[in-house]
């Protein structure tokens, strides 16, 4: 046994990854008895006093007071044995111990568990645990696997999935009944499977299982989901395929994400996790601006422009900008201000081959309609051949999103990161509403607005879709008023 | 109705409690409760210096778990700094076959049941699952789950009677220990409920330290905790829970009731948690300094020692022979929790099932064999 014992900082409770030294209670030289406190130590939790876990002298100290130590690391050395005589100079050390170097080795292999389950990757670059605050990821040395060449290539052995044994043993109990039995018991399959299969509409009962026992596994739900979607097209053979074969793996797709997709994907989820959302609704009467619009396509200036109700929701929503100058800010942490904009890039999202796009319209605010309804149709059609350029889609400071097109009522947008508030704009649809006391068919549609709650308030938000909403009832009169 | 004690105690909270020892060592003969209970004790001078030896053995156990946690040897600790007059009165009121219901502190009453004081750190070091015989040691395992050993305890103790084994003086009966913060929990007062009606042989002993983690007791109660048992339809009594004279009179007199068949009583054991609630925790954020000083000097040990000197049963021999006892015992303790050992991977398979199962024999030859792939592998 080692004379010099290094005494490494242990977890003080229950999950911590780290401490801060607060003052040492000795200094080097010093004789300490077993359990007498040497240092106080801070954590997320408490603070305490560490009791020497041997009598000795104090040999070393290695961090100072005031320093954030990661648990495991060495803090203080204690020569156990003083009276043995003066230490030789070329001593070693102490060798890292056997548990630390098996303390690493069960971290899973990254990647292999979905991000925030336990024992996933968390943020920090820790992995999450059911308390606490998780370890951080190390880089961890595995001991090789017996047969494989990692000894002398590590590399290789890392890659080797850990989670899994190699080769899966032969079942040891008997293969589940062939399919053509009539099933005389309950299907076996686990809680969570059973409410997959629930969700997407799968009879349990007509699958094979290919879990242990002939239990049902959540890739035999997923397959015989995937094989009832296909069905339509390839009815004709499904009616005399044997079961097994329509489950088939190979008809799956699996679509590699990147480009748009994958950008949208993590702004969405950027946005998302950052900004507060808070989404309103409002179902309005936008008869008058349906009729307004026809009576601008009649009128010469307008005559060789494409215009839609859309170029009145973007109009409504640059004039209620005006009102409420609030809503067209971006949050920066950073500075930890709210920066207000005096321009409006009005971002449009656009539905293009290559995913989700949402160029914008430069200070769109000092357009005239006219000019306005020329760039609503340039950003359109580019966007359509999909040669928008990055410049059309940075700094968009407000955006609206056009569901409608796609005949649904609307939506609950995600706001762009960076932007305060965007707009759903549903279908107009003619509808049954109270219009001067009667029941009327009316052109209707329902506005919905996200909007950062960090930075705009319920009573802003609602104004601002109010006057949106007011705009799309009345534009003559809101223009009359307003301007 | 127990409410009431005629007699208060010195720093008794209003209501007053049952005090046979105050905090300056002074000896009160007897107390009587508003319902004409009398308690007393009478202790041989050998087992007053028993008391003792215990209270301070119990502490300086407590005191190496600490430090071994603090070491990194101990995932956690709950200490019972404070509390062991209220565990060992109480735990020495219990005859041999009486079963207790403990929580995760009650490492005093284990002790004066006669058990090796190692048994629960394989919990505290994660190499076992805390899992022992009761029956063998009458003591059932350590409850994590708060309260909950109240509602086990009860039902233990309704097959007691259902057995037979009650209504004689030699009678059974049955001790569920939890704390002031349980009292706010479900099942306690279903458990308080069931050990009612149905007369069980239970004692519910209440170990009110003052705080349910950081909540202090204004949070859990409006009134005193032992008038909760009127409710419920049996007696409740309140002790002076640092008084280990009062924790043993008043237990043994509960204990002899239930066995007797006269039903349950609930005992308050005003004490407090003099450190805090696990290693895990800071009570410094929650409580201030005067308040733990005004404990210090209700400490139940010193004032035991003070009434073994002023009566001349012990002198500093006797008190520095006890210290001696019990660091040779902690530093026996601390080499044997640093000697266990740790549990093989594949031993987690072992008590899945009491019988075994073929898909779990499966996963337990997998998983070894998964093992036994790695270079360095020794099992």
């Amino acid at each position: 046994m080692s004379r010099i014992k290094e005494f490494n900082l242990p977890d003080l409770g229950e999950g911590l990854t780290e401490g801060e030294i607060l003052a040492w209670l000795v200094k080097v030289g010093d004789t300490v008895e077993l359990n007498q406190p040497i240092v106080e130590v801070e954590t997320a939790k408490a603070a305490v006093e560490i009791p020497a876990k041997w009598g000795g002298v104090i040999s070393k100290i290695y961090v100072e007071a005031g320093t954030t130590v990661e648990v495991g690391a060495p803090i203080v050395a204690i020569d156990t044995q003083p009276s043995a005589g003066p230490l030789p100079d070329d001593m070693p050390g102490p060798a890292p111990s056997a548990e630390s170097l098996a303390a690493v080795e069960i971290a899973p292999a990254e990647g292999s568990i979905e991000p925030g389950m336990i024992g996933g990757p968390a943020p920090g670059g820790r992995t999450a645990v059911l308390v606490g605050y998780g370890p951080k990821n190390t880089t961890a040395k595995r001991r090789p696997r017996i047969g494989t060449p990692g000894s002398s290539a590590p590399v290789a052995a890392v890659s080797a999935p850990v989670v899994a044994p190699p080769v899966p043993p032969p079942p040891v109990v008997a293969p589940p009944p062939p399919p053509a039995e009539p099933v005389h018991a309950r299907v076996l399959a686990k809680p969570p499977v059973r409410k997959l299969a629930r969700d997407l509409g799968v009879d349990l009962t007509v699958i094979v299982g290919s879990g242990p026992l002939g239990s049902v596994t959540r890739d035999d739900v997923h397959q015989a989901a995937a094989a009832a979607t296909a069905a339509p097209a390839a009815a004709p053979a499904a009616t005399t395929t044997p079961a097994a074969a329509v489950f088939d793996a190979s008809r799956e797709q699996r679509l590699p994400v990147k480009g748009v997709r994958k950008l949208t994907a993590e702004n969405m989820v950027a946005s998302a996790f950052t900004a507060p959302h808070v989404t309103e609704f409002l179902t309005v009467d936008v008869t008058r601006t349906m009729k307004a619009l026809e009576k601008l396509k009649s009128r010469r200036e307008f005559r060789d422009v494409r215009i839609s109700p859309l170029l009145m929701v973007a109009k409504a929503v640059l004039l209620a900008v005006r009102r409420h100058p609030m809503v067209n800010s971006t949050w920066s942490a950073g500075t930890n201000e709210i920066v207000v904009k005096e321009y409006v890039n009005l971002g449009i999202a656009a539905a293009t081959q290559r995913g989700l796009i949402v160029p914008n319209i430069k200070d769109a605010g000092r357009l005239s309609l006219r000019e306005l309804a020329e760039a609503l149709d340039t950003l359109v059609q580019v966007a359509k051949s999909g040669k928008t350029p990055p410049s059309d889609m940075a700094a968009g400071t407000l955006s609206i999103t056009n569901v409608g097109v796609f005949g649904v009522d609307t939506g609950t947008p995600i706001l762009p990161p960076g932007e305060s508030a965007i707009l759903a704009f549903g279908a107009i649809r003619p509808m049954p509403w109270v219009h001067k006391d009667k029941i009327k068919v009316r052109q209707v549609t329902t506005l919905g607005l996200s909007f950062d709650h960090r930075i705009i308030d319920g009573e802003l938000g609602s104004r601002f879709l109010r006057d949106i909403g007011d705009f799309l009832t009345d534009p003559e009169g809101a223009l009359l008023s307003w301007t | 109705m127990a409410n009431g004690v005629s007699d208060v105690g010195a720093d008794a909270p209003a209501g007053g409690f049952v005090q046979l020892l105050t905090p300056d060592g002074e000896r009160r003969e007897s107390v009587t409760t508003a319902d004409g209970t009398t308690y007393s004790v009478d202790f041989t001078d050998e087992e007053y210096r028993g008391l003792y030896h215990d209270l301070v053995t119990v502490r300086r156990l407590d005191a190496e778990a600490t430090a071994l946690q603090r070491q990194g040897e101990l995932g956690i600790w709950a200490s019972l700094l404070g509390q062991e007059a209220a565990q060992v009165g109480s735990g020495r009121a219990l005859r041999p076959q009486d079963m207790a219901f403990p929580t995760y502190r009650e490492h005093g009453v284990l002790y004066t049941r006669g058990i090796d004081p190692i048994m629960p750190f394989g919990l505290f070091r994660g190499v076992d699952q805390g899992g022992w015989d009761a029956n063998e040691h009458r003591f059932n395992g350590y409850t994590i789950v708060i309260g909950s050993q109240t509602l086990h305890a009860t039902g233990y103790a309704m097959g007691v009677t259902m057995d037979g084994k009650t209504g004689t003086p030699d009678g059974e009966a049955v001790i569920a220990y939890f704390g002031d913060g349980a009292t706010s929990q479900g099942e306690v007062n279903e458990a308080f409920v069931w050990a009612g009606v149905f007369n069980a042989p239970m004692v519910f002993f209440c170990q009110n330290n003052q705080y349910a983690i950081s909540e202090p007791l204004e949070r859990q109660t409006r009134i005193p905790l032992y008038r909760r048992a009127a409710g419920f339809g049996f007696p409740g009594v309140r002790i002076d829970g640092n008084d280990v004279l009062a924790s043993y009179a008043v237990t043994r007199s509960a204990l002899d009731n239930a066995r007797n068949g006269q039903g349950p009583t609930l005992i308050e054991a005003y004490t407090y948690r003099m450190g805090a609630h696990t290693s895990s925790d800071d009570p410094t954020r929650y409580r201030i300094a005067s308040e733990v000083e005004s404990w210090k000097a209700k400490d139940p040990i010193s004032r035991l020692r003070a009434f073994l000197t002023k009566q001349q049963m012990a002198g500093d021999e006797f008190f520095a022979a006890v210290d001696e006892s019990a660091k040779t015992l902690a530093l026996d303790l601390r080499e044997r929790v640093l000697a266990m050992p740790d549990p093989q991977p594949v031993t987690m398979f072992d008590h899945v099932y009491p019988h075994g199962s073929p898909e779990v024999d499966a996963q337990r030859a997998r998983f070894a064999d998964y093992h036994a792939s790695f270079e360095g592998s020794d099992h």
